[in-house]
């Protein structure tokens, strides 16, 4: 079953024509994700070829919604145009926006953010400067490499890109029914909390590893969430304990300030909540499994 | 990218928020030219970016043009907390305030809205307030989309509550302080004391403006705000070379690709370091996905360039980039810093994980770099380049 994304999900892709946007249909397709057309108002019309297969390009996503029946978008879209890509999606009412782009002004999230709300939700957006979403074995939005993991019963959710592959490929021999990639900025759309509550009423997930990051208080919140919602086990790891107050470590969103914030006080959190969080992504790995060994 | 108050005037200035004159100098005779302009007084004040300046001496008033030269040459150079003083603003004298107050805008993560915060009680830190009086902080959500109109200024000058002859002049300070917010990109804006003057004017006295670095693509001219004198040089090496570093305190180079693995690494070899002589991560690099070997010499040249670094820990995993193409990244980069003269001389722990890390490991061992070591777990690499860096201390 998975969360967000199964193997009927019809995939669109907004920014498909630039070289990033190239590069990873090409690499969703050979994981098999359903792609059923390409945004571009500028390259309507015409159509892209990947390895053989045809991929339309539409002038909106509406067109595309409405010719293809899609109903997952992911965005490739420069950080200067994703915010009127992004509201372009909402107003669409696709079901789904995986916005891949990195380097978004909060300013531009921030509305995109208020933008769908005002407009009743009906879009789940996730990211932004996320890798996107895996259901290994059916279908991949995003970036994250399709050939790293197998199919199976372990839910992840992750700040990380890099640290999403990295628990996926320790735990590859087990496998994931959906590993989502919720980004690392100020503002973003799916929370840890969204994909817990997803994983724990999917019946083919067992297990949930979380994975947060210094900045914000996202994880606290979801050891909250975890304490009061969640029945199935929990393993969580969290980065950046040894990062300097006031700087930002690579991500827009990691930065502690002053006390807040701190990798510290969201692993206290989620232990306190039941969560058993490992001091290394390869003691998560294991924590996991020794859970799931019983 | 925190901004100086100098800066925050200019900027508040430039959106109509009602300031007092003021321009910035770092030379003490230059305060004597730019107190005339004034009139003959003004107020010197320590341009740094940490609270508490007026305590430690950072603000004083100058009774002429003579007394405001005395007033720089005393407070150029001096140390506030760890920040020395490199510039003064020279500011006009402030008529006599009657009420001090707080306003500011800024991001609610939490809630992923902006929001407003206004107080009576202002002068103060604001922290301070919050903690002990927080029924005086009022906090308004602002929606990014809706903005903060008139009469948004108005409910935010009602929540806090604002004595009937200020409400109108504050609503009208705010809605300039949010234009300020928004045409700037900024994460925050903060004015603290905002005064109310015996004469009637509502005044924006002191102020905090942080930047979105995100934004600097609509925002040509915040490159100019930027304190280049202050930037650490390694720092500012990496960011000539787009390089996403943050120099830190330790002797372990650490050279990775992902933000929340380079993260990641630093705690592992902080605990692997517990063992070693309590060794410490030099600093944060993350050189992205691609990890080309251009990319790759780069990073290694900043990181081997830091006389701190006593080993390097080399910390991929192979996702789309597949480890063979990184392991041949990390051969030509020794190649490449080695043509340019600048020969590695510091011991390189190497782990490879991930697609192809079998054939990346083996491009790693066939090259024999003599410096070159290969662990192929993380935790075990992390705990071989603490062991070096002890060693070499």
């Amino acid at each position: 079953m998975a969360i967000f994304l199964t193997k009927d999900s019809k995939v669109i892709v907004q920014g498909m024509t630039g070289a990033t946007g190239m590069k990873h249909t090409k690499l969703m397709l050979a994981d098999g994700t359903n792609i059923v057309g390409g945004v571009n108002p500028r390259k309507a019309g015409t159509s892209v070829d990947f390895d053989g297969t045809e991929v339309p390009v539409f002038g909106s996503v509406k067109e595309a919604m409405e010719k293809t029946g899609a109903d997952v978008s992911v965005l490739f879209v420069p950080p200067a145009f994703a915010k009127a890509a992004v509201v372009e999606a909402i107003d669409a009412e696709i079901p789904l926006a995986v916005v891949i782009t990195e380097g978004i002004a909060v300013h531009d999230s921030a509305a995109f953010w208020a933008y769908a709300g005002a407009k009743g939700n009906k879009t789940r957006i996730i990211g932004p400067n996320c890798p996107g979403l895996i259901t290994p074995g059916q279908s991949n939005a995003g970036i994250i490499p399709g050939d790293i993991t197998k199919p199976g019963r372990i839910g992840l959710v992750s700040k990380s890109g890099t640290l999403t592959y990295q628990m996926m490929y320790e735990l590859r021999d087990i496998g994931f029914s959906s590993a989502v990639g919720i980004g690392g900025d100020p503002v973003i759309g799916t929370t840890h909390i969204d994909a817990l509550a997803a994983f724990e009423a999917d019946p083919e997930t067992d297990l949930i590893v979380m994975i947060g990051e210094i900045g914000g208080d996202a994880e606290e919140r979801a050891a909250d969430y975890i304490a009061k919602n969640v029945t199935k086990p929990v393993v969580g790891y969290v980065a950046g304990f040894t990062a300097p107050e006031g700087k930002t470590m690579g991500h827009a969103g990691a930065i502690v300030s002053g006390s807040s914030g701190t990798a510290a006080a969201k692993k206290e959190a989620l232990e306190a909540a039941g969560v058993k969080v490992g001091k290394t992504p390869t003691e998560t790995a294991k924590l996991a499994r020794e859970i799931l060994a019983g | 990218m925190d901004l100086f108050e100098y800066q925050a005037r200019d900027l508040f200035a430039k959106h109509g928020v009602p300031v007092l004159a003021g321009e910035v100098i770092d030379t003490p005779e230059a305060a004597r030219e730019a107190t005339e302009r004034l009139g003959g007084k003004s107020v010197v004040k320590a341009q740094v970016k940490v609270g508490g300046r007026g305590k430690a001496g950072g603000v004083k008033l100058a009774a002429d043009p003579d007394e405001a030269v005395a007033r720089a040459t005393d407070i150029l150079g001096m140390d506030i907390k760890g920040h020395t003083v490199h510039k003064v603003m020279i500011a006009e004298l402030s008529p006599e305030i009657e009420a001090e107050y707080y306003v500011s805008y800024l991001l609610d993560r939490t809630n992923r809205t902006f929001l407003a915060m206004a107080s009576v009680q202002g002068g103060m830190d604001i922290e301070e307030v919050a903690e002990k009086t927080p029924e005086a902080l009022a906090k308004v959500p602002v929606n990014a989309v809706d903005g903060v109109d008139i009469a948004k200024a108005r409910e935010i000058v009602a929540q806090a509550k604002f004595p009937a002859d200020v409400a109108e002049g504050v609503a009208e300070a705010l809605v300039t302080l949010w234009d300020t917010f928004v045409a700037e990109d900024a994460l925050l804006v903060e004015v603290n004391p905002l005064v109310k003057t015996k004469d009637g004017r509502i005044l924006a006295l002191d102020g905090k403006v942080s930047l979105d670095e995100n934004a600097d693509f609509r925002q040509p001219g915040h490159e100019a705000l930027e304190d280049k004198a202050a930037a650490n040089p390694l720092e500012a090496a990496a960011k000539a070379k787009n390089l996403n570093y943050v120099k830190l305190d330790g002797e372990v180079g650490i050279i990775g690709n992902g933000a929340g693995l380079v993260m990641s690494t630093l705690d592992v070899v902080a605990y692997a370091g517990e063992k070693h002589g309590d060794v410490k991560p030099a600093n944060f690099l993350d050189i992205g996905g691609g990890a080309s070997a251009e990319v790759m010499a780069n990073g290694l040249e900043i990181i081997l360039g830091d006389p701190d670094v006593r080993s390097v820990f080399v910390n991929v995993f192979g996702g789309i980039t597949a480890c063979d193409e990184v392991a041949n990244g990390i051969v030509q980069a020794l190649e490449l810093l080695k043509t340019k003269g600048e020969d590695v001389t510091k011991p390189l722990v190497v782990r490879l994980d991930g697609n192809n890390a079998e054939l990346g490991r083996k491009i790693l061992s066939d090259a024999n770099h003599p410096l070159v070591q290969r662990v192929d777990t993380m935790d075990g690499a992390a705990d071989k380049a603490a062991e070096l860096a002890a060693a070499a201390k």
